[in-house]
């Protein structure tokens, strides 16, 4: 009787002793778990719950192209390049289209620039018909379905509206044919129309290498409050301002170019990247699309994004809490940003900063070649993933057509 | 001619941008035909014209977005937009026109009507608080944000288990002497960790020196050491380091814990320093910057050191390619021979000693009597002889030191050696208390901001039996920062005040 209470008061001991443990270890803990509202599935690995089925296209939908213009492989539109490259080698993919789960089809569409490095996307409807139209005439499995289990990628500004314009990008809406299939794409706003039911958000390619070679010790202390180098007024196309990013940006220098506080400016310091890591808040205001690169960057060196950016869609919005990782400011409440962001309580910004250093976060928002357990390619298949299984909806009856083949603009029926 | 065009290129453009052109404006396109609507849009367009030539901006643009926008009005915004807000309001009373033509314009601003988002493609005013500067209060609720990100990041990635940095400071009371000391003490005071400030003031304990380190707020043992500082700089580092052996007895005595690092008064510290410090296990050697001002009334010499003139002398620990400590670099006096200081209140540059003070910490367990862990290699402090040059003497063997600041690397502080000289002219108004024994008339009048009844003090002065400069009261300090403030326009007296004489007794 004696040993066991004495076994008894030693376990208790121990329990007491562990908590403690514990208690410490959470304490000195300096990142937090990110869990969306699809769960904890940032960690999630693909392989083995769905499978791809990658067409194989004449080169000149893919190599010829990049062939033509290298440059396409390290804008912020690479996403559709290196996802090809992916899924060629990855073990999703199947070589037998029977047991796929999804099609995917190389296409770049984002690959035609001009001699200053933008995508022109006037061809891009075009080519994207001409592949569509490949794929249903060589494979039954595009018929079959009429697109709803095949998905694309389409980083342009717009996606699959094809326009960099957002007034004409609206007019065209998206690509008739791509009515039922999933779009993979960086730009996302609610209700608006070239933003499908069901589409997975991705973040714009930033270059991860570079990336990494500018890191500082994390250590050095972080002395500014609001960091942001970019353009306020975009001279050339709207000089009044009021147009390029609905008057948003042009509101933050007007409000707060003498404010100690913000560091703002034009300039292309080459410390960016350093200075991003002294910094307290990045804002990531609105161009002339809702998304830009600024996200990854504020992401990946640990400072609190400022998204100014009505009716925005995040990147993998399911798996990422984005409201308690960054600060949304609606356009209206620009000029009151400097209330905003210093009414915020210490403990609130201290706890984004821990969700921040999570290293899971970091690496989904990336692109790394080759690629790694949990980054941007396996966040997006682990959306697709979580589509499965298909509804009944997705199968048609034979006979039975949906998408209409002329619809759409006269332009972009002619052949590619 | 030029208006007619003018009209054409505007009815080309409203018929791009309108898409379903209604009645009216079919008749006007072929521009033949001149209904009482059209001459007046001509008119009102050649009136925007004028307004945009004299405001330099596209006028006509925000008259079509105030007449044109349609029933989503929360889309406008009554936001100043910029210098026009009086303009804009001349032209509401307008907008009761389009009612008529209105219904058959269609502005492709609002194309959205299908989905309910409150997001409007189109122009949209700037808005702009009425206001737009930084708010005092969030400006500070700002800083104690950054404050608390900070010493969250301090304690994430910082020094784990801070020592109590103990630091040594011999002084002197001299003309230079707040200048430098204020500068020491300001940094110590940002230091965030625990502090023991010991300063040990030749020539005994004075009030000016304990009046100053008491503004500082640290915990300090202010020690006062019996001799004077003597008047050359040979004899003064070897005064100084006697008196910084006793602040190491003090710190034996008082059994103080930590790491004990040498700060002289005229040194800069950086904040890193005191990080890296606490990395020190036993003793350790930083690599100390060297500030030699180059006397530049020797052109020749000048020219020919230039290349040394580009680099900063370096003096501290060396390693080899394994990272340990292999040797020393120390200061290259040759360029410099028969041009040094001899005298403190001297022209010429002056130079460090081989190896100085400042670049060495050391724990303060080795200076105890009776320490548990105390190596093997330090010797006794009491066994010291009193001339040792640098703290290197407390080792038997010199290889145990380890070099901080990847290896020597970087350089976090700097040594440098500046007191008045004796030909410096004092800024005006300087106030000698009490009043000296001799005083001679001085040459020119006093200083035309300066009241008439200024005591006849400053002047130059032979032989003083007290060498009080600095004291100051209320009304001089007032005065000083006054007269300092009109330094550049002061005209330059013979009044010097001379201090080497001070100094020498």
């Amino acid at each position: 009787m004696r040993v066991w209470r004495w076994v008894f008061v030693g376990v208790l001991v121990a329990a007491f002793v562990l908590r403690i443990g514990a208690f410490k270890l959470g304490r000195s803990h300096h990142t937090e778990r990110i869990s969306g509202s699809a769960g904890d599935v940032l960690e999630d690995d693909p392989v083995g719950r769905l499978k791809v089925f990658v067409y194989e296209l004449p080169s000149k939908y893919n190599k010829k192209i990049l062939q033509k213009d290298p440059r396409c492989l390290t804008h912020m539109f690479a996403a559709e390049i290196f996802m090809h490259r992916f899924l060629l080698s990855s073990p999703v993919r199947t070589l037998n289209p029977e047991e796929a789960d999804w099609f995917y089809t190389p296409v770049y569409t984002t690959c035609d620039l001009t001699p200053n490095g933008l995508p022109l996307p006037f061809k891009s409807p075009r080519m994207m018909r001409s592949a569509i139209q490949l794929i249903s005439s060589n494979w039954p499995y595009w018929n079959r379905t009429e697109g709803a289990d095949h998905f694309f990628v389409v980083p342009h500004d717009f996606g699959a509206c094809f326009h960099y314009q957002e007034e004409k990008a609206i007019e065209r809406k998206i690509l008739p044919l791509l009515q039922r299939a999933t779009l993979v794409q960086t730009f996302g706003q609610r209700n608006h129309v070239c933003l499908k039911e069901g589409s997975i958000t991705i973040p714009p390619y930033a270059p991860p290498q570079k990336m990494h070679t500018h890191l500082i010790p994390e250590k050095t202390p972080r002395s500014i409050f609001v960091y942001f180098r970019g353009l306020f007024y975009d001279v050339g196309n709207d000089p009044e301002g009021g147009y390029y990013a609905r008057g948003a940006r042009a509101a933050v220098w007007e409000n707060f170019k003498d404010n100690p506080l913000f560091d703002i400016s034009t300039e292309h310091p080459t410390t960016y990247y350093e200075d991003m890591q002294r910094a307290v808040f990045c804002l990531c205001p609105l161009g002339w699309a809702p998304w830009s690169p600024r996200l990854v960057e504020a992401v990946i060196f640990g400072c609190i994004p400022v998204i100014i950016a009505d009716e925005i869609v995040l990147p993998f919005a399911d798996a990422i809490p984005w409201e308690e990782i960054g600060v949304f400011v609606d356009e209206k409440d620009v000029p009151n940003l400097d209330t905003i962001l210093t009414s915020i309580p210490p403990e609130v910004i201290l706890r984004k900063q821990r969700l921040l250093a999570n290293p899971s976060m970091k690496q989904a928002m990336l692109f790394p070649q080759p690629a790694q357990p949990g980054d941007a390619f396996h966040q997006v298949l682990n959306g697709l993933a979580r589509k499965l299984p298909h509804d009944n909806t997705v199968y048609l009856k034979p006979g039975e057509k949906i998408l209409n083949w002329t619809a759409g603009p006269v332009g972009d029926l002619k052949p590619w | 001619m030029k208006l007619s065009m003018l009209q054409q290129s505007y009815l080309n453009r409203r018929t791009n941008s309108f898409r379903s052109a209604g009645g009216p404006l079919d008749s006007s396109s072929d521009g033949a035909i001149k209904s009482p609507a059209a001459i007046f849009w001509l008119v009102l367009h050649g009136l925007c014209c004028l307004i945009s030539l004299v405001l330099g901006f596209r006028f006509s643009r925000l008259v079509f977005f105030f007449l044109f926008s349609t029933s989503t009005s929360s889309n406008m915004y009554a936001s100043p937009f910029r210098s026009s807000v009086e303009l804009v309001k001349t032209l509401d009373v307008h907008s009761v026109l389009p009612t008529n033509p209105g219904k058959s314009f269609e502005l492709p601003v609002v194309n959205k009507t299908a989905t309910n988002s409150r997001v409007v493609v189109g122009r949209h005013g700037i808005r702009i608080r009425p206001w737009p500067h930084p708010n005092p209060g969030e400006v500070m609720k700002a800083h104690q944000i950054i404050e608390r990100v900070q010493r969250e990041q301090r304690v994430q990635f910082g020094v784990k288990d801070a020592r109590t940095v103990i630091v040594v400071t011999p002084t002197y009371v001299r003309t230079f002497q707040t200048l430098h000391l204020t500068g020491v003490m300001h940094s110590l005071m940002l230091v965030p960790y625990d502090l023991v400030w010991i300063v040990v003031e030749a020539g005994g304990v004075s009030n000016e020196t304990a009046a100053l380190i008491r503004k500082s707020g640290l915990r300090t043992i202010h020690v006062g050491f019996n001799q004077r500082i003597p008047n050359s700089w040979e004899e003064r580092h070897k005064l100084e380091s006697k008196m910084r052996l006793h602040a190491l007895r003090v710190v034996r005595e008082r059994k103080l814990d930590g790491i004990v690092m040498f700060a002289d008064d005229s040194n800069m510290h950086s904040m890193e320093l005191f990080d890296e410090i606490q990395n020190v296990k036993w003793f350790g050697a930083v690599s100390v910057g060297i500030l030699v001002h180059s006397d530049n009334s020797d052109e020749s010499d000048q020219k020919q050191g230039e290349e040394e003139n580009q680099r900063m002398p370096i003096q501290g620990p060396a390693c080899n390619s394994s990272n340990m400590l292999a040797g020393w670099h120390t200061f290259n006096s040759l360029p410099y021979l028969g041009r040094s200081a001899v005298y403190i209140d001297d022209k010429g540059t002056v130079l460090p000693r081989k190896l100085e003070w400042s670049g060495f910490v050391l724990n303060s367990r080795l200076l105890w009597k009776d320490a548990e862990d105390k190596p093997n290699w330090v010797k006794d402090l009491d066994l010291l002889d009193e001339d040792s040059d640098s703290p290197l003497s407390l080792l038997k063997d010199a290889s145990v030191v380890e070099p901080l600041g990847s290896c020597g690397r970087q350089v976090m502080l700097w040594w440098l050696r500046v007191e008045a000289r004796a030909d410096s002219k004092f800024p005006p108004g300087w106030i000698i208390d009490p009043p000296l024994d001799i005083t001679v008339p001085s040459k020119r009048t006093p200083w035309p901001d300066a009241p008439p009844e200024l005591p006849s003090n400053e002047k130059v002065v032979i032989n003083l039996p007290e060498p009080t400069v600095k004291h100051t009261t209320t009304k001089t300090r007032s005065r000083k920062r006054s007269s300092r403030k009109r330094k550049h326009e002061a005209k330059t007296t013979d009044t010097q005040v001379s201090t080497r004489h001070q100094e020498q007794n």
